[in-house]
Order: structure tokens, then sequence, then C-alpha cells
């Protein structure tokens, strides 16, 4: 755990989003009929899915670890990597949503894409609230470490599989070509990547800074 | 095969158990019962909508609607009934797979045969638009299988934590969600009468998120079941 404690990753994190507010901004980008210049969202709504992606693949890590030890340091990990994956899946909603009125026309237009995220949303609130019903904390962390493992299946599925088998309009869903396809031909790909990256050690942080806050209120209530 | 043998044995127990009693049987098919009877008298309110283009797809989703709410209530009871001192004594005799194992093919079996008796009622009382009967009852058999597996893991997650309706309603319908979209997608193209091979795809999708929910619920009881 000594990772979290280091500073090099965070001025890199920082480093690669501010950057990205340079060339994702500014770069060329394809002119695409309907997406025209919204296409620069790509920069700031995939990397929101994939800081929580990151977190949530976090959180079940320390999940089976609580399992395996019990020590309650996993578990906090576990929840505080939830609730910052929330942080993120609200803003990727959002951002999504921000889009779609520019280019479906509507800010929910009830796309499979959207309604899965929903539900997928209502998922990890559920993980939530299964908290807060138990009062006796090892049980808690371990019912709730049981749920979170059973969870992240499910998300994946209903995020990233199921609304690939359907009539999405969403890029990279029911045969839509995803926006992979045009990064290699221009700069897209010096902008999208390091944003990927950037945010992801920028959920991590955050993440891990909770977790942080979480160990002294502990101690503090221990004593 | 161990594990095999102490699933039988458990399974058998259950539904020795449920033929004394025949309290979960008889139960929930008199919850379906009068739930397809008050659907029928407050549909028999709106004359002229039995003729309606709606009415095929009204029919089914509300019978999908009927079923999940049956379902939750069946299985929530599956680990409820069970008191501290027999899960003691099934601790020390039986692995914890041969557990859910068989209580998620003995819910299987209750449904599969509540679905279809179901199934009957609500073609007696609403009038049959189906195409592709064999069809369909074969897709309920799937869906009542679904149930089992999903709600048979949350119920004995929602036992450890209280067991209140109200969570386990929270925790199972996110999961359960896009099994009803599926089994709804699928039923309809049995009622339309489209073509069997045109929803393989479909079925494999549901066959894939119940392995995926019987491996984790495999991976997960043994952890679940200490207190």
């Amino acid at each position: 755990m000594k990772f979290i404690y280091q500073t090099w990753w965070k001025v890199i994190a920082v480093l690669l989003v501010l950057s990205t507010l340079i060339t994702g901004l500014l770069f060329d980008v394809p002119r695409l009929p309907i997406i025209h210049e919204t296409i620069r969202n790509l920069y700031f709504h995939v990397p929101m899915w994939m800081g929580m992606l990151t977190v949530f693949v976090v959180s079940v890590f320390y999940s089976v670890k609580y399992l395996q030890t019990g020590k309650e340091e996993h578990d906090l990990a576990a929840v505080e990597c939830v609730n910052t994956g929330l942080v993120f899946y609200t803003l990727g909603l959002l951002t999504g949503m921000l889009w779609a009125k520019y280019t479906w026309g509507e800010f929910w237009s009830g796309d499979p894409k959207q309604n899965s995220a929903a539900i997928a949303f209502l998922l990890y609130c559920a993980y939530l609230v299964l908290r807060n019903s138990i009062d006796e904390e090892q049980k808690r962390a371990k019912i709730s470490a049981i749920y979170n493992i059973f969870a992240f299946p499910v998300m994946v599925v209903l995020i990233f599989v199921l609304p690939r088998m359907t009539d999405s309009l969403h890029p990279g869903s029911g045969g839509n070509p995803a926006f992979g396809k045009y990064d290699l031909d221009n700069g897209m790909k010096l902008a999208f990547y390091p944003a990927m990256l950037g945010w992801s050690f920028i959920a991590l942080w955050i993440a891990t800074l909770r977790y942080r806050i979480r160990l002294i209120e502990n101690k503090k209530n221990a004593i | 095969m161990k594990l095999m043998g102490q699933t039988i044995h458990l399974l058998k127990k259950e539904i020795l158990l449920e033929w004394r009693s025949k309290y979960a049987f008889n139960g929930v098919l008199l919850y379906i019962v009068s739930t397809v009877f008050v659907c029928y008298i407050s549909f028999n309110l709106n004359p002229g909508f039995k003729g309606s283009n709606g009415y095929p797809i009204v029919w089914n989703i509300l019978f999908w609607i009927i079923m999940l709410f049956a379902s939750v209530n069946a299985i929530a009871k599956s680990f409820l009934q069970e008191n501290k001192g027999r899960l003691l004594y099934y601790y020390t005799i039986a692995s914890p797979q041969a557990i859910i194992l068989s209580k998620t093919i003995y819910n299987a079996l209750l449904m599969g045969l509540l679905s279809v008796l179901a199934l009957v009622v609500y073609m007696l009382f609403f009038t049959n638009t189906v195409n592709d009967l064999l069809y369909y009852f074969m897709i309920v058999l799937l869906g009542s299988l679904s149930f089992s597996t999903v709600f048979t893991m949350i119920s004995a997650i929602a036992s450890k934590a209280g067991n209140n309706g109200t969570l386990m309603a929270i925790l199972s319908f996110p999961v359960i969600i896009p099994v009803i979209l599926l089994l709804i997608k699928l039923s309809k193209a049995a009622m339309d009468g489209l073509d069997r091979s045109l929803s393989y795809s479909n079925i494999g999708i549901l066959a894939a998120i119940n392995v995926i929910v019987v491996a984790s619920s495999l991976l997960l009881f043994p952890y679940l079941w200490r207190d």
C-alpha cells in the first residue's frame, strides 16, 4: 500500500489531464456529419467510464482480499472505491447526456446504453443501501464484500455487453462503428489515451484520499 | 462425487419437506391465481380492449410481471424458513456449495411447476394470442430457471442482512431487469410465431447470465454462510 502515499503518479495524472485540456480542445478533429465538434466529448466522456472502471476493479480486488483476510482496512478501501466510482459514474452519465442532446436530440432518449447504465447505477446504489441496513461492522463488511463481487460482473454485462447486442445509437454498439476507427488517421490518439490514463489516476487518487480520511476517522472512533 | 451426493440428498429433503406441508406451493399458486383474477377483473372494466392492437403486448408483459412478483415472494422464503439450529446442523454435514446448489435446483423445480400452472390459469382468463405455444412454454421454463438462480443468491444475502422484503427487492431488481427484458423479447418472438432460430442469440445471452450468476453464487456462498 506504499503506492498510495507516493507523489509521482499524482503529478503525472495532473499533467496528463491538463495536457488533454489543450490537445483535446485545440487539436484538429475529423469533420463528421451530425457529430461535428461534439466528437471532442470523447476525451471527457469515455475517460469518466475508464476512471469508474478502474476504481470498481480496485474495489472488487479489496473485497476479495477482505474475504480472504478479514482486515477492516480492506473493507474501507472497497467502499471508498465504490463511492468514488459512483461520482465518476454520474459524471459519465451527465457528459453522455449532454452529448446525446446535441447528436440524438434528447438528453434521455431511452437508448439501450442509457437504460442499462441507469440500471447498473441502481445496482451500486443498492450496495450502499445494503451497507446501511447492517449495523454490525464485521457482518456488514463481509456481506457487502460478497455483494460487491456479485455486482461487478452484472455491471460489466449490463454496460459493456448487452447494449452491443441490441439496436443502440451509442458509438460501438449495435453495428455502429466506435470512434476508434477515426483515431488512426488523426491526432486524436494524442489526446484520447493520455485522457484515459490521466482520469484513471485521478479517480484512484480521490479514492485513496477518501480511504485515508476514513482510516483516520476509524482510529479516532476506536479510542 | 461427494458434492453431487450431498446436493441430491439435500434436494430430496427440500422436496420432502415441501411435500409434507405444501405451504410454499399452495401459497404461491393462490397468490398467482388471485393476481391473475384481479388483473382479469380490472381489464374487463374496459370493454373493447380485447380486440385492440395493444392486447398481445399487454398480455405478454403482464404475464411476466405477475411471474416476477410471484417468484420474488416464493424464493424470498427459501432461507427464511431455516432456523438457526438447523442451519448449524447443515454446516456440520454438508458443503456450502451443496446447500446453495440444492436450494437453487429446488427453487427452479418449484418455479418451473408453478409457472406452467400459472400460464395455464392465465390463458384460461385472458384470450390466448400465442402462435408458437410450445416455444412459449419452453421460454417460461427458462425464465423460471433464471429467476431462481438470481433470487436464490440474493435471498441468501438478504437473509443475512435482517431479512426484510425491501432489501430483497432493492438488491434483486437491478439484476433481474436485464433477465426480464430478454425474456419479454424472447416470449414476444414466440408469440408472434417468428422463426425460432432468430432468438437463439438472446437465449445464449440469457444462458450466459445464468452461468455467471450460478458461478458467482458457488464461489461466494461459502463466505456468506459462516457467521
